[in-house]
């Protein structure tokens, strides 16, 4: 095979799949000492194109439409359908792979084969080219589906890697005074935690409380840093800028103490309530700063924890 | 609880205008929240609520996507700013206008049945 030649999904299927997985198992069948007058009534009445002809749950031929009009053409007198059917009839085995039957119809160009059992020679049903297409479309259906799952599996991923210890770090870069980003780095932090298929919770409060920080990053500092380090069992968030430091943390961590000014008020921001957030979201936080140095905010979400009970 | 609702309803019923993400319109409004503190949206607004604001500036669009909110009804006719709607577009959040006040807005959702969709 040369290399530029691809394999394709459809090419693995026609050797995968067998013939018995796509026919028709439900055939209806004539007798060879049926009459013509008697088959013309059944081609109408069901209207099928042609019915395998059965002796003794032995196949011995095929009786088609095109037998039928021949029939009628030549103004012959009725017999019995066993005289007037196509008795070498090309058949194929239902474990055989379903290239064999492409294979087939493209040498004969029939519009259908008889499945018999490669032992016993019995009827096992019949198959056309549209069976062939809608079994293929079902397996591709199937294929999908996995497929579809197996991404939403990357939650597993932990489980994939195998190590002692398994830590993932990020880092999100914040710029001061920069509202119109504001907020960026906590959904680039939500969108890669959901990819990595942390639960939906832990995710939501993950994200919230990097929200808030964020926000105060830009509302109160020059800027400062994330880091993110994801761990099977916890995330934990910490949160650094160098400036200008809270005086009071216990003070700032009362619900509804601002320092804000009135134009980031009038924003919606400021309200005193993203420190009282960052509570609620985590399982553990954690707030040291120093006037002129800086502040540094610790954040930690448990899996077991944030995935049990509402951070609300 | 109410009946369900979807987003589109309120926009036919309410005679909202649809500023962004006309083709998202298709989401059950799991209940409405009404304040113009975002932290206050981010702290106690539900998955697929509808969130009833004056604020207008892009964070909001910031907000609606964490919370996974159904979309954003703007009161007092006030239109969003031009970041707001680029960002709503890009996120694929819905951003409506209603000439009404938060008060009225609030009454006509929960004559619709919005307001009493928690148990």
């Amino acid at each position: 095979m040369a290399p530029d030649n691809k394999i394709g999904k459809i090419q693995e299927l026609v050797y995968e799949i067998r013939v018995g997985e796509v026919m028709k198992k439900n055939v209806f069948t004539v007798s060879p000492r049926t009459h013509m007058s008697v088959l013309r009534l059944i081609l109408q009445d069901k209207r099928f194109s042609g019915a395998p002809v059965i002796d003794k749950s032995k196949l011995v031929g095929i009786i088609s439409v095109e037998d039928f009009i021949k029939w009628l053409a030549d103004r012959q007198q009725d017999c019995p359908i066993g005289e007037k059917m196509t008795k070498r009839v090309h058949t194929l085995y239902d474990d055989e792979p379903l290239t064999h039957a492409i294979n087939k119809f493209e040498q004969y160009g029939h519009g259908r084969f008889v499945v018999v059992d490669r032992r016993s020679g019995e009827l096992r049903g019949i198959i056309t080219k549209g069976d062939i297409v809608e079994g293929l479309l079902k397996k591709l259906e199937i294929a999908y589906d996995e497929e579809e799952t197996r991404r939403l599996r990357i939650r597993h991923f932990f489980e994939d890697i195998l190590a002692d210890k398994a830590t993932l770090l990020f880092q999100y870069d914040v710029i001061g005074q920069d509202f119109k980003r504001a907020g960026e780095c906590a959904s680039r932090l939500k969108a890669t935690l959901k990819r990595l298929g942390l639960h939906p919770q832990v995710t939501r409060r993950v994200a919230i409380a990097t929200y808030e920080a964020e926000m105060n990053l830009i509302i109160y500092t020059d800027g400062g840093h994330i880091h993110v380090r994801v761990e099977p069992n916890e995330i934990l968030v910490k949160v650094e800028d160098s400036g200008p430091g809270i005086p009071d943390v216990e003070q700032a961590m009362q619900p509804g103490y601002s320092t804000a000014p009135e134009w980031v008020r009038e924003l919606g921001f400021g309200a005193g309530m993203g420190l009282d957030n960052i509570r609620k979201c985590s399982s553990r936080m954690g707030l040291e700063s120093t006037v002129g140095k800086g502040t540094q905010l610790k954040i930690c979400v448990s899996v077991e924890n944030g995935a049990e009970h509402e951070a609300n | 609880m109410g009946q369900s609702m979807k987003l589109i309803e309120l926009v036919d019923k309410l005679n909202l205008s649809v500023r962004s993400a006309k083709g998202n319109l298709q989401r059950q409004i799991t209940g409405g929240y009404a304040s113009d503190l975002l932290s206050d949206v981010l702290a106690n607004s539900e998955d697929g609520n509808i969130w009833i604001t004056l604020q207008i500036h892009q964070n909001i669009i910031g907000v609606a996507s964490m919370k996974e909110l159904a979309g954003i009804i703007l009161v007092n006719g006030r239109e969003p700013e031009q970041e707001t709607l680029e960002k709503a577009q890009a996120e694929n959040i819905p951003v409506m206008v209603s000439d009404l006040p938060t008060f009225e807005l609030v009454g006509k959702l929960y004559n619709l049945g919005v307001g009493a969709m928690r148990e």
